[in-house]
């Protein structure tokens, strides 16, 4: 008889030996378990605090009193009252810029009662509350505002709002808006991408099917791992110094005939972003094409396919849902990068939308950041409504390309 | 014997090296496939079929390192010598895999891809006709052509990846283990579909089956590791079928077709 089998634990043993196994692998399970929960839990305090901030009572007092401008209460007015409210009081000159802007009656309701609060009434906001607050301090903030302001209205107010969405910056809080920044985002993402996503592609494309294995190959390989995880202010002096400074006849767009722009410009930001992501956008290519099986290269080899007919018709059809994956996390990688846009030299206040790679330009993180570090508690609160509307932005975009993704990814 | 470009010699391999690095996994192989023939590289696992195999269209040229002396002669012409495009070889020399590998297309695209990259300027719908018709698979996926190549069986899948073979009209086909990965009611139909095929091709085939070798070949060639410890394949006995099951020189051969051996 074979004499090893005595070693193993038998009967009562064994049935103590399994039950040792299954406590410590249930303690594992638990504490996986626990990971996982405390990262839904940090994940559901971040939401929160920026909800918290965006919504809750708002104490404020008219400059000017309603009733100078009309008898009736001022949400009962409709659009055509509104408007001659506006002519009547505004100065022409004034009246007269608005309507080069935008035509007035063209305006939404909305919009022009926002001008008629910013313009005529002007508001004064005293304080303002986070939503918990509001809601479970309620009577307490009213006596609060009753006693400290008494001339001032209380109101329940929503900072993210659609007048936030479509109005430029203001240097009111009340009546700020984001909606350059958007605009500034999504140019900014658009190019870095544009430039990143062909050139990271071609580099994956020649790193895992072209290049040999040799000393060269490995330094470059080792780099653009190193690369992606250089800090991102490193990439803002990069694209301070060459796509501002060195490169400025082509950034600032002299080379294609614009004259009133220096190098700071929507093009330097978002070919910054594209340097940033394209270590990212290489790798995650690199790792797609990696997964491409061997058999279907080999298929193709075998039928005299060339090098290049076989990556073009196999092996990038078959990376592609992952390139694509590499695209989203750069997408989320550039639309919240901050410290590359302050050194490239976004403006901290502009009004005006960008029209082109050549125009300054602001970003969704630029403005957030701006605004949190304002004293005012007004600006705190459309700070956070600017942070839902980034996280917004950036799960849109998200969405698009993991739609597309498996728009690609045929069921083969 | 003597005479190289006798008529009836698909391809000719003379004293044929094959390296990785400075290692020598196949050596001194001197042996002439005959045209229409089905011959078999037999063998125990790791002395070098999969390897010499490859290097009859050149697939080994992908394995970094590798490199190979001596000449392998189709129709007189080396196909390592300096001014042969490895892609031309592989366009004459058609390749059949271990694992059905059929591309992530439909199975009209799969015989078709070949035939247009390779410029073929004539009806496809024929071309994908008769190459199924070829591979015995034409009745089996006429009525669903655009659907993936995916969806078929194993077995299925091998002889359509056969038909993409002979889409491109290739002298010689070669089938690296094509039904080790199979049932025996789909080897038995690439086994029937060979003996088909040999009528128009020639093929080489490499197996692990001793069986299937003495079923389907005419020829075969036995291969084994040099016995002076190198690690290095040869080939150590090769002549018709017939003679290596009944009657073969070597002891080594002998041993192994008998089962005495590992």
């Amino acid at each position: 008889m074979n004499p090893n089998r005595d070693y193993y634990p038998k009967g009562e043993d064994l049935h103590r030996s399994l039950g040792r196994r299954y406590r410590s692998a249930s303690i594992w399970q638990t504490l996986f378990f626990s990971a996982l929960v405390i990262a839904i839990l940090s994940l559901a305090a971040l939401l929160y605090n920026v909800i918290d901030g965006a919504f809750g009572y708002v104490a404020f007092e008219y400059k000017n009193d309603p009733t100078e401008f009309s008898t009736k209460p001022l949400d009962a007015l409709n659009k055509q009252e509104l408007l001659d409210i506006l002519k009547a009081n505004l100065s022409s000159g004034a009246f007269t810029k608005l309507e080069n802007e935008k035509p007035m009656d063209t305006r939404s309701k909305s919009v022009l009662y926002t001008l008629l609060l910013e313009r005529l009434i002007q508001i004064d906001t005293k304080e303002t509350w986070s939503m918990t607050d509001s809601i479970f301090r309620s009577a307490k903030i009213k006596a609060e505002v009753a006693e400290k302001y008494p001339e001032a209205k209380l109101e329940f107010r929503s900072w993210l709002t659609p007048v936030f969405l479509t109005t430029p910056m203001s240097s009111k809080a009340e009546f700020a808006g984001v909606r350059t920044a958007i605009l500034g985002s999504l140019w900014m993402v658009g190019i870095a991408l544009l430039f990143a996503l062909p050139i990271g592609t071609g580099a994956a494309i020649y790193l895992q099917e072209y290049a040999s294995k040799n000393f060269l190959n490995r330094i470059i390989q080792t780099n653009i791992n190193n690369l992606a995880g250089v800090p991102s202010i490193v990439y803002g002096m990069l694209g301070l110094a060459i796509f501002v400074r060195a490169l400025e006849p082509f950034t600032s767009g002299r080379l294609f005939g614009v004259t009133d722009s220096n190098g700071r410009t929507i093009l330097s930001a978002g070919l910054t972003m594209g340097t940033l992501v394209l270590p990212l956008i290489i790798i995650n290519a690199q790792e797609a094409i990696k997964s491409v099986p061997d058999s279907l290269r080999q298929a193709a080899f075998g039928v005299g396919a060339t090098r290049w007919q076989t990556v073009w018709h196999h092996v990038l059809p078959n990376a592609l849902p992952g390139i694509l994956t590499g695209s989203i996390l750069a997408v989320s990688r550039a639309i919240g990068e901050t410290a590359p846009l302050i050194v490239v030299g976004a403006s901290t206040f502009i009004s005006i939308d960008p029209s082109g790679p050549f125009s300054k330009f602001t970003a969704l993180p630029i403005q957030i950041f701006q605004w949190t570090t304002r004293a005012q508690s007004e600006f705190h609160s459309i700070a956070a409504s600017a942070i839902i509307v980034l996280l917004i932005l950036l799960l849109t975009l998200n969405a698009a390309a993991i739609l597309l993704r498996n728009r690609v990814q045929k069921k083969y | 014997m003597n005479n190289i470009n006798a008529p009836d010699i698909a391809i000719e391999t003379k004293n044929l090296f094959i390296f990785y690095g400075s290692f020598a996994a196949v050596s001194e192989v001197n042996i002439k496939i005959e045209k229409q023939k089905v011959t078999a590289i037999i063998g125990p696992s790791g002395c070098g079929k999969s390897t010499l195999i490859r290097a009859f269209n050149r697939m080994n040229d992908f394995v970094p390192s590798s490199y190979v002396t001596g000449e392998i002669l189709l129709q007189g012409q080396n196909l390592y010598g300096k001014n042969i495009d490895p892609v031309e070889v592989r366009r004459k020399i058609g390749m059949v895999f271990q694992k059905p590998n059929p591309f992530p297309k439909s199975i009209y695209e799969n015989i078709s891809w070949g035939a247009k990259i390779n410029g073929f300027k004539g009806n496809m719908d024929e071309l994908v006709e008769q190459s199924l018709r070829g591979a015995a698979l034409w009745d089996e996926v006429k009525d669903k052509l655009k659907k993936s190549a995916y969806e078929l069986s194993g077995g299925q899948q091998q002889r359509l990846c056969i038909a993409r073979t002979i889409a491109i009209q290739p002298e010689i086909i070669l089938m690296d283990e094509p039904a080790s990965a199979l049932d025996p009611i789909s080897t038995l139909r690439i086994e029937e579909l060979m003996q088909e095929l040999k009528k128009n091709y020639t093929i080489i085939i490499v197996t692990h089956n001793m069986q299937q070798a003495a079923r389907v070949s005419d020829y075969t060639a036995m291969m084994m590791l040099e016995k002076d410890g190198s690690r290095s394949g040869t080939v150590i006995e090769f002549s018709e079928t017939k003679k290596i099951f009944t009657n073969p020189k070597d002891k080594r051969t002998e041993d192994y077709v008998t089962g005495r051996f590992g």
